[in-house]
C-alpha cells in the first residue's frame, strides 16, 4: 500500500442533486490532488465498472448525492467487487438515506426523534386521501413538515401550515419518490454535527448553526453562497452543545455510519435537540456544513480527506 | 439589511467571515462567523434576484444520454459544411488575420453590417449598414437597449408568455415587467391598450413593448399581419416603442415568412436580430437596428460594454455568408426542423392525456403545452427527470410566477426518434401525476418564485 493511494472520486449521476454532487466531487477532488494523492474524477455511468476494475488499489470516494450513490447500490457493488471505499457501507447506507426507516431505527436507540408518519402514495388511493390528511392533521398538529423519504438538499419538502396545504405538500414530495414523510415541525435553532471515524472511535466536531435569511434551508439558501449565516460552533450553551454531540453520535452509531457523515439536528425550544435526519454522503460544496465544521476544528479538508482515503485503503 | 461576517455581541473574538482553513485559532475556541462571501453587503441591489434555483438544479441530468431533453433552445447545428466552414476561416486568417484578430468598430464591422441589412430584406427590411449596431448576440442588443432606456423602477410590457432570458435580463435592471395576453394571433392589442392606460394611471411611463412576433419563444405563436399593423397603429396612437426580436424568423417551416414589424414602421421600431439560429450561435453575433439617435447610444453603451464585438466572429461570419449558399442551408435546416415538428406534434397527438392542448407553430423551435386542470409543471419536473425527461416548466418565462399549468417542449435538439420516445415517457410521468392529483383532489396550480429557466447550454 502506498502512503497516498489513487483515489477515484465519483460525481453527478442521474439523481436529482447532480449538479449539488458534482460541486461536491470538485471540491473534495482538489482537496485530495492538494494532499499529495493522484485523483481521477468519474461521472457514474456504464463505464464506472471498468473504471474501478483498470485501476486496482484505487479508492473510491463517492461523494454521490440521491438516488444509487446514496441509498447503498453502488456501494453493494463496490462490496461486490471489492474495491475499497470511503464511507458507510451499503447496508447503512440503505437505512440512513431513508427517512422513513433511519427515524424510527434512532428513535428505537433512544435518541429524540419528532413524531413522523410515513406513507407511500398508493394507501392514499386504496384509503382516500380525506380521511388519512386530517387524521395526519389531528395526530401531528400543525405546522408540519412533508418531505419524500429518500432525497436531500431540501427538495420536494415543505413546511404545512394550513391543513388545506397537506395535499399539495404531499404531491410535491411523491414527484421526488414514491414515500413521503410528514413529521411534527420542530421549531427552534437548525444545528448540523459533522462525525468523524467509525463506532466508539466516532468524534463530533462542533456544531454548524444555521441562519438563513429566508427563513427556510431551503435549495435556494443552501446554494446562494451569502444568503445563509453559518455560525461554528452553533451560539447556544455549552451543556446544549454537548447534548447534540451526544445525540450525533448516537444517532451515526444507530444507523452505523463510518468514516464521515453528518447529523441534522433543531433544538426545540425547551433546549433539547431533536434527531432530523443523517446524511450518509453530505454535502462537501463551498457552502456545506460539513467543510465549516472541519475548518472550524482546525482540521484540513485535504487531510481529513486523505486519511478516510488511507483508512478505506487499509480496510480492504 | 443583510449582515455579514462578525458578530458583534459575541464576547468570543470572531474570525474574518470567511477562514478557508481555521487553523489553530479556531481550535482554541473561537467562533467562526460566515455567510461563505465576503462581499454579501456589497453587492448592487440588482444582485440580490440572482440565487440558486432548485428548478436549474434538476436539469443538470439533461445533457445525459439517458435523458430525452425537450428543455433547452439549442440549434441542432450538426448538419453545418464544417468544411466549407473550415475553408473560410482557413482563408480568413490567411488573408485578414490581423484585422479579424485587432480591435475594431464599436457598432461593428462594416462588412457584416452590409450583410445584416441583405438578411433583414428578406423579411422586408429596407435598412442601411449604418443603422446597423453588432452585438454579442441578439441577447446583448436586448442588455443595451434595457441599458439605456430602463432605470430602476421602469416599467417595460411583454407579451406573456415570454423568453426566459428577456425576463432575466429586465431583471437584472430592476425593470418592472407588466404582462400582456396573447391569442392565436399574437399579442392582444385590446390587452395591449388597457395595459398602458393602466400603467399610465398609476404614474408610470412604459419604456416599451418587447414582443416575439414569429413562433414566440416559448408558445410558437406568430403575429399576423393584420395583428402586426394594428400594433403598428396603436404604437402609433399611444406614443409606444416596439422592441421587436426575431431571432427565429427564417425558420419559417409552413410558408413564407411574414414581413417584420419593422418593415412597416421605422421610427417607432427597434428590430433585434441574430444568426444564431440561421447559422450556429458560438460565433456569439446578433444586432440591433435602431432609428440614428438611439442607434448611437446603443455603440456607445457597446463601447462601454466591450469596447467593440467580436471582430473575428463577425468577419467569419461575413466570410460564411459570401463563400456559402446560405439561404440554402436555411432550406435544409428547415427540412430538419420540420420533420422535429411534425414529430412532436405527432407524438403529442398520440400520448397526451385528455385535457391536455398544445400551439402548432409555424416556425421556431418551440411547442407550448396547456396541462390537464390542476397539474403543476414545475412540481412535476422532478417526476420526469426520474423518467429521464426533461421539459421547461412555464413558470420560467412569466416574470410573476405564473404559468404552472404549462410547458415548454422544445424540438430543435432531439432527435425525431428521441423526441417521440421523449413524450411518451412525458405522458406516462403525466398520468401519474394526475392519478395523484385524482387522489389528493384537484386544486390550482401554484404560483411559485422566479424561475430562471434552463442554461443556455442545456440541450
Amino acid at each position: 500500500m502506498t502512503d497516498r493511494p489513487d483515489v477515484i472520486v465519483l460525481a453527478g449521476g442521474l439523481s436529482h442533486e447532480r449538479d449539488v454532487s458534482q460541486r461536491s466531487g470538485r471540491r473534495v477532488a482538489i482537496a485530495l490532488r492538494q494532499a499529495g494523492h493522484t485523483v481521477i474524477e468519474s461521472d457514474v455511468n456504464a463505464g464506472v465498472v471498468d473504471l474501478v476494475r483498470s485501476h486496482p488499489g484505487a479508492v473510491v470516494f463517492p461523494l454521490l448525492h440521491g438516488g444509487v450513490g446514496e441509498d447503498g447500490a453502488l456501494r453493494e457493488v463496490f462490496q461486490l467487487l471489492g474495491v475499497p471505499f470511503v464511507g458507510a457501507t451499503a447496508s447503512s447506507s440503505r437505512v440512513t438515506f431513508d427517512k422513513s426507516i433511519a427515524t424510527p431505527v434512532v428513535a428505537a436507540h433512544g435518541v429524540r426523534t419528532p413524531r413522523q408518519v410515513a406513507l407511500p402514495h398508493e394507501i392514499f388511493r386504496e384509503l382516500g386521501a380525506a380521511a388519512l390528511v386530517d387524521a395526519i392533521g389531528e395526530t401531528l398538529g400543525l405546522p408540519v413538515m412533508v418531505k419524500p423519504a429518500r432525497s436531500g438538499s431540501a427538495l420536494g419538502a415543505s413546511k404545512v401550515e394550513l391543513i388545506d396545504d397537506l395535499p399539495s405538500a404531499m404531491v410535491s414530495a411523491y414527484a421526488y419518490g414514491s414515500v413521503a414523510v410528514v413529521e411534527e415541525f420542530i421549531e427552534g435553532t437548525e444545528v448540523t454535527v459533522t462525525v468523524l471515524g467509525e463506532g466508539d472511535e466516532a468524534e463530533a466536531l462542533p456544531a454548524v448553526e444555521i441562519r438563513p435569511d429566508s427563513g427556510v434551508y431551503d435549495y435556494a439558501s443552501r446554494y446562494t453562497a451569502g444568503s445563509t449565516r453559518f455560525v461554528t460552533p452553533a451560539e447556544v450553551p455549552d451543556e446544549v452543545a454537548a447534548a447534540c454531540a451526544e445525540l450525533a453520535l448516537s444517532a451515526y452509531r444507530a444507523l452505523g455510519l463510518r468514516d464521515l457523515g453528518r447529523i441534522d439536528i433543531m433544538i426545540n425550544s425547551a433546549g433539547e435537540p431533536v434527531f432530523i435526519e443523517g446524511n450518509v454522503a453530505p454535502g462537501m460544496t463551498e457552502t456545506s456544513a460539513v467543510p465549516l465544521a472541519l475548518s472550524a476544528a482546525g482540521r484540513d479538508l485535504g487531510e481529513v480527506c486523505s486519511a478516510l482515503v488511507r483508512g478505506a485503503a487499509a480496510r480492504g | 439589511m443583510r449582515q455579514s461576517g462578525h458578530v458583534t455581541d459575541d464576547d468570543l473574538t470572531t474570525l474574518p467571515a470567511s477562514t478557508p482553513r481555521g487553523g489553530a485559532a479556531a481550535a482554541a475556541g473561537r467562533r467562526q462567523d460566515t455567510r461563505l462571501d465576503n462581499y454579501v453587503d456589497k453587492y448592487a441591489d440588482r444582485t440580490h434576484s440572482m440565487q440558486a434555483s432548485a428548478v436549474r438544479a434538476l436539469f443538470a441530468v439533461a445533457n445525459r444520454p439517458e435523458v430525452v431533453s425537450l428543455a433547452g433552445g439549442m440549434p441542432n447545428i450538426a448538419d453545418l459544411p464544417l468544411d466549407v466552414v473550415a475553408r473560410s476561416m482557413s482563408n480568413l486568417v490567411m488573408t485578414k488575420g490581423a484585422q479579424a484578430m485587432q480591435y475594431g468598430s464599436g457598432q461593428g464591422e462594416p462588412v457584416i453590417r452590409e450583410a445584416i441589412t441583405e438578411v433583414m430584406a428578406l423579411e422586408g427590411i429596407r435598412a442601411h449598414p449604418d443603422d446597423v449596431v453588432v452585438t454579442c448576440g441578439s441577447q446583448q442588443a436586448l442588455d443595451l437597449v434595457t441599458r439605456i432606456f430602463c432605470n430602476p423602477g421602469d416599467v417595460v410590457i411583454v407579451e406573456a408568455p415570454s423568453y426566459v432570458g428577456a425576463l432575466t435580463t429586465f431583471r437584472s435592471y430592476q425593470v418592472e415587467v407588466v404582462h400582456v395576453a396573447m391569442d392565436d394571433d399574437g399579442l392582444q392589442p385590446d390587452a395591449l391598450e388597457a395595459a398602458v392606460a393602466s400603467v399610465r394611471a398609476a404614474g408610470k411611463e412604459p419604456k416599451f413593448l418587447y414582443t416575439i412576433p414569429n413562433y414566440n419563444n416559448p408558445s410558437g405563436i406568430t403575429q399576423t399581419w393584420e395583428r402586426r399593423t394594428e400594433l403598428v397603429d396603436l404604437a402609433r396612437r399611444l406614443d409606444l416603442l416596439i422592441v421587436e426580436d426575431n431571432p427565429y424568423g427564417l425558420l419559417s417551416l409552413d410558408a413564407e415568412p411574414i414581413p417584420a414589424i419593422r418593415s412597416i414602421e421605422d421610427e417607432r421600431v427597434l428590430y433585434l436580430g441574430s444568426f444564431s439560429k440561421t447559422f450556429a450561435p458560438g460565433f456569439r453575433v446578433g444586432w440591433v437596428l435602431a432609428p440614428h439617435a438611439v442607434r448611437e447610444k446603443i455603440t456607445l453603451a457597446q463601447e462601454s460594454a466591450t469596447l467593440c464585438p467580436p471582430v473575428f466572429s463577425q468577419l467569419a461570419i461575413a466570410a460564411y455568408l459570401n463563400d456559402h449558399d446560405w439561404q440554402q442551408q436555411i432550406v435544409s435546416f428547415k427540412d430538419m426542423y420540420r420533420a422535429r415538428r411534425d414529430a412532436l406534434l405527432a407524438a403529442l397527438e398520440e400520448y397526451m392525456p385528455e385535457g391536455t392542448s398544445w400551439t402548432h407553430p409555424a416556425g421556431g423551435f418551440f411547442v407550448w403545452v396547456t396541462l390537464p386542470d390542476g397539474l403543476d409543471s414545475q412540481a412535476m419536473l422532478p417526476r420526469a427527470v426520474t423518467a429521464r425527461v426533461a421539459y421547461t416548466p412555464g413558470t420560467a418565462f412569466y416574470a410573476d410566477g405564473f404559468g404552472s399549468g404549462h410547458m415548454r417542449l422544445s424540438f430543435c435538439y432531439p432527435t425525431p426518434a428521441d423526441i417521440r420516445e421523449g413524450v411518451r415517457r412525458l405522458a406516462e410521468v403525466m398520468n401519474r401525476e394526475l392519478d395523484l392529483q385524482r387522489t389528493f383532489g384537484v386544486h390550482r396550480p401554484a404560483r411559485h418564485g422566479i424561475d430562471p429557466g434552463p442554461a443556455p447550454d442545456l440541450a
